[in-house]
């Protein structure tokens, strides 16, 4: 059981604080679509950021601020629910 | 110092406790009703409802939410306190073990009552014993003035960022929680001043640091977990005793993990916990004028166990006898267990079974030799 603390490592109770979290970048499972924004067409209204399944839709305030590609898995969800058609799927790697 | 007669008001021990808790002002007290706890918490909604009290009191289902609700408060980040008794804490037993494992600094009173059945109201320490070995602190009062010193005290014992440990301040249900004594209070700004800010590692709340907390534990961490917890425990003993030296400079009393009354060449002597110690101290006082060789040793931190005090307190003594105020049927009574265990070969009595009166003449017997094992049943054999 190497890497693994003694106890008087560890904080009270076990609690796990961030760093000591194992932070999977799950954007690896990926199904080959990633999404992309134009941002002459998006209005803000952040139903995107509201139907993420992954939490994978940056903001910046209340303000769209893109995708975070490290946990984004490709659903297509965004762009489903889009409604000015701002957001479209491509390869990635395009 | 005793309490200071003309300074002190006319207050049961749970009054004391209300004047405790109102003056500590906790966040949170999420409570549920039960006998004999019950003078604890209406007092200290009727503080709120007088606007004297701030909390926020939440009248939850049962015990089990109770300590399950004070758990999250206290995570989140508010100073949480709770009452309970009895039943009450045999239903929150399970979140008693997870709030000592989550390190959850919850304050919270016991009016001991015993466990049913059959069912009964009056006291005993079952209850306490129930959960022994939850990991939570158990001080033990011996008198309304005492609940209300070590109320004052738990907040900053429990909170002390080497311990973080539920304290639970046990007053014997009746004798302690219903009966007026002369308390003497501390003023509220002091009393506001000596407990602080409430402040914790982690709070839950505190969302630009996020934390997991009372995560999951196999094989590979569990066992290191229980061990911190122990040793938070064990080593909340000294910080008991340097916190209780602080509240002395602001009441004159002192609180301390155990409490001897002429033990100084004592051949033979008593060990209880709580309030059979006024008793014990009159009877101890009674044969001394008699020229007899006895004292008093009282146990007020249950747990942790001060078993190098009791060690030492007891070194010179020859019959060393131990009072329970709870059975393990099938076994060993749990402080004649343990006193043994920290001090050698002990006598050993159990008493007061569901608030059964335990009377001087009990005790005088208990000295000479001549009570049987079960103090105070009837028919019970007496040692040849």
């Amino acid at each position: 059981m190497g890497g693994l603390k003694p106890w008087t490592a560890l904080e009270p109770g076990g609690v796990v604080v961030r760093d000591d979290a194992v932070q999977p970048v799950t954007g690896g499972w990926r199904t080959g679509l990633r999404p992309e924004a134009d941002l002459s067409l998006c209005v803000d209204c952040l139903l995107c950021w509201l139907y993420c399944p992954d939490s994978a839709v940056k903001l910046d305030g209340a303000a769209f601020a893109g995708f975070d590609l490290d946990h984004c898995k490709g659903c297509e969800l965004c762009a489903a629910v889009c409604p000015t058609g701002s957001i479209r799927m491509v390869r990635d790697g395009d | 110092m005793a309490t200071d007669l003309a300074r002190a008001r006319l207050l049961t021990g749970g009054e004391a406790m209300v004047e405790a808790m109102r003056q500590i002002d906790p966040d949170v007290v999420p409570v549920y009703p039960i006998t004999p706890q019950t003078p604890i918490i209406q007092g200290y909604a009727k503080a709120i409802a007088d606007g004297r009290a701030h909390g926020e009191m939440i009248n939850v289902e049962s015990e089990h939410s109770a300590m399950s609700a004070a758990i999250a408060a206290a995570a989140a980040g508010a100073r949480t306190m709770t009452a309970t008794s009895s039943q009450g804490l045999a239903l929150m037993a399970e979140v008693v073990y997870i709030a000592a494992s989550m390190r959850a600094p919850v304050v919270m009173a016991l009016g001991n009552r015993a466990l049913s059945g059959p069912i009964n109201i009056h006291c005993d320490h079952s209850d306490s014993m129930l959960i022994r070995d939850s990991g939570a602190i158990q001080l033990f009062a011996e008198s309304a003035q005492e609940a209300y010193d070590l109320t004052v005290l738990a907040p900053r014992l429990a909170e002390h960022p080497d311990v973080l440990l539920p304290v639970i301040v046990c007053v014997d249900g009746f004798t302690i929680t219903h009966s007026a004594e002369p308390v003497e209070l501390v003023a509220d700004e002091q009393v506001r001043a000596f407990v602080g800010e409430y402040r914790i590692p982690h709070p839950l709340l505190d969302i630009a640091n996020p934390t997991t907390q009372g995560p999951f534990a196999m094989p590979d961490y569990y066992y290191e977990l229980r061990r911190q917890q122990a040793a938070a425990i064990e080593g909340s003993l000294a910080w008991f005793e340097e916190i209780a030296a602080e509240l002395q400079e602001l009441t004159g009393r002192r609180c301390g993990a155990v409490e001897t009354y002429r033990l100084d060449g004592a051949k033979r002597a008593l060990v209880c916990l709580g309030s059979t110690a006024g008793t014990a101290k009159d009877v101890v006082d009674e044969l001394r004028d008699a020229g007899e060789e006895v004292g008093l040793l009282r146990i007020c931190s249950y747990r942790p166990f001060p078993a190098d005090e009791i060690r030492t307190a007891l070194a010179d003594v020859d019959d060393a006898i131990v009072l329970d105020r709870a059975d393990s049927p099938g076994g060993g009574p749990p402080l004649a267990v343990e006193v043994g265990y920290a001090a050698g070969p002990v006598r050993s009595h159990v008493y007061g079974l569901g608030g059964r009166d335990l009377h001087p003449a009990d005790l005088r017997d208990v000295f000479a030799g001549t009570a049987g094992h079960y103090v105070g049943l009837r028919s019970e054999p007496c040692p040849a």
